[in-house]
């Protein structure tokens, strides 16, 4: 769940990327944020993972309050989340199967499990026979749903989708989709930030739109409706 | 489980050494360097020091004892002479061997034709421990009863005591330079080493990686390659060392030269090397990475 009250956030440089944010996220739910570039979605996104610390307002995530949250909390408030980027973001040197099982590693999963939970996974993103090769022979979806099974396989109570389908093509883009939301009927919560129109009117779902910092729809029509 | 996670780090470490392949092959590369330009430095100062030691303990004092001593009240002075304190040995030469002494060395000169030994007396070659206090020892001889002279050369002592000091100095200072200059260099290496790999790191605190669980791995791996090229520059140190000591001994103008056996600095020597490749393996990475960590 995903509580945001009043938040406000100003760099150093003196930019207001955000400008009294309200919104809330329950559990289960699908829900794209979408605005244009420089509409502060990307600090949305730090905020919630605690990269970044609000100037005002308050910050709920998964039960972790992030006003209040201490250094050593934040890997246990991460484990919470599985954060997927347009880039990828995979170890280029590990393959399939090590980027998936060490973000396991990286919480203290017993090898058992990691051997058990591991191949799942990669059969639910339609990886499993592609488990040895390295990044760079994948193409870019495969590469994308390596990043969704590694946020996936420690079983987050919210997934963040930061431009999945940002380096796609269409037919790729529909597909990373297709996955965030069959991911979201086995019960996780899952907030895809996108820009892209067509794909957010292909799916009925909440669609929550922000500009210059600040909410300016909040809607369950699943339309982007918003002109920029 | 524990035992897990840290054979997760090792193999970790391990596997990380051989895929960043190039970039592990120049911390150790830096390392074997530094660790030589160091070591060479730190041998040289000590085969100094001990010639400085043993041209030190060759000097000598000439004792020499009144005429009216016998040749028996002479060498009852031996106990005497010892027990004062700096001096290290006595030994008596009475007036025969002295003038044998003079033959063998000046037999050619008309001057020591036909002499006879009664017109020398009889002495004592004094050792000394410390050639620094030459002036106080030359002192108490000169109070022994039975002494009636001392010659030392008291500005041969002074010159060690003040070429020791200089030696010492210099090589402290430079040593310290080295160590600092190759620190400074083999950290730096890590740095680009580990700057490399921000974006790895920056994924583990994304995923719910503790500090700790990212440090490990690295801790592993700069603890390896400081070991790696520990080894390798303590080989590489005993091999030059080799080679020059053989040079030395082939060469007849530098056979004077002694020097140390390096069987005598092996241990030393090996436990110097592992002990900074391993401070600065370790240490490098934990203090880069630190910067990394604040995600």
């Amino acid at each position: 769940m995903v509580r945001m009250v009043n938040v406000c956030k100003a760099y150093e440089n003196g930019t207001k990327a955000l400008k009294g944010i309200t919104a809330e996220i329950k559990d289960g739910e699908f829900v794209f944020l979408v605005g244009p570039s420089g509409s502060g979605k990307s600090t949305i996104i730090k905020l919630l993972t605690g990269e970044i610390a609000p100037t005002l307002g308050s910050i709920i995530v998964n039960g972790y309050d992030l006003e209040t949250i201490k250094p050593a909390q934040m890997p246990f408030l991460r484990r919470t989340l599985g954060v997927v980027f347009q880039d990828f973001r995979l170890i280029d040197k590990k393959n399939v199967y090590d980027n998936v099982a060490f973000a396991m590693h990286a919480v203290g999963a017993s090898s058992r499990d990691i051997k058990r939970r591991v191949p799942y996974v990669l059969e639910l993103v339609g990886l499993d026979t592609k488990t040895r090769r390295k990044p760079n022979e994948l193409s870019g979806g495969e590469q994308q749903r390596v990043a969704i099974a590694r946020a996936l396989v420690n079983n987050p109570q919210l997934i963040i989708a930061d431009e999945p389908t940002g380096n796609l093509d269409p037919a790729r883009s529909l597909e990373i989709m297709t996955l965030l939301e069959r991911i979201n009927k086995l019960g996780t919560t899952v907030l895809v930030v996108t820009h892209e129109k067509e794909l957010v009117n292909r799916f009925s779902k909440r669609v929550i739109a922000i500009d210059n910092g600040k909410l300016i729809s909040d809607g369950m029509d699943g339309y982007y409706n918003y002109e920029t | 489980m524990r035992r897990n996670r840290y054979s997760y780090f090792l193999k970790e470490g391990v596997n990380s050494i051989f895929t960043h392949g190039f970039m592990s092959f120049a911390s150790v590369s830096i390392i074997v360097a530094c660790l030589i330009i160091m070591g060479s430095f730190t041998l040289l100062t000590i085969n100094v020091q001990s010639m400085i030691k043993k041209w030190e303990s060759e000097n000598q004092m000439l004792a020499f004892v009144d005429e009216a001593f016998t040749g028996d009240q002479a060498k009852e002075l031996e106990k005497e002479l010892k027990a004062i304190p700096n001096v290290a040995d006595a030994k008596f030469v009475s007036k025969d061997e002295a003038l044998k002494s003079y033959l063998s060395q000046f037999g050619d000169n008309d001057l020591f034709k036909g002499i006879d030994s009664s017109v020398l007396r009889h002495r004592y070659i004094v050792y000394l421990k410390e050639i620094g206090k030459m002036a106080e020892s030359k002192k108490n001889l000169e109070a022994v009863k039975g002494i009636v002279k001392v010659n030392a050369h008291l500005e041969i002592s002074q010159g060690f005591v003040t070429i020791t000091r200089i030696v010492s100095t210099v090589s402290i200072i430079i040593i310290v330079i080295l160590l600092v200059i190759s620190m400074f260099i083999m950290s730096n290496t890590i740095k680009l080493t580990t700057f490399d790999r921000r974006e790895e790191i920056a994924i583990m605190k994304m995923v719910g990686a503790t500090n700790a669980f990212i440090r490990w791995p690295f801790v592993f791996e700069g603890l390896i390659l400081g070991f790696v090229g520990a080894l390798i520059a303590f080989l590489l140190q005993w091999a030059i060392y080799y080679f020059l000591v053989m040079e030395i001994n082939k060469s007849s103008t530098m056979k004077l030269i002694e020097t140390v056996p390096f069987g005598q600095l092996a241990l030393p020597l090996l436990g110097i090397f592992v002990a900074t490749g391993l401070i600065v393996g370790a240490g490098g990475s934990l203090t880069v990475i630190r910067k990394y960590l604040n995600v």
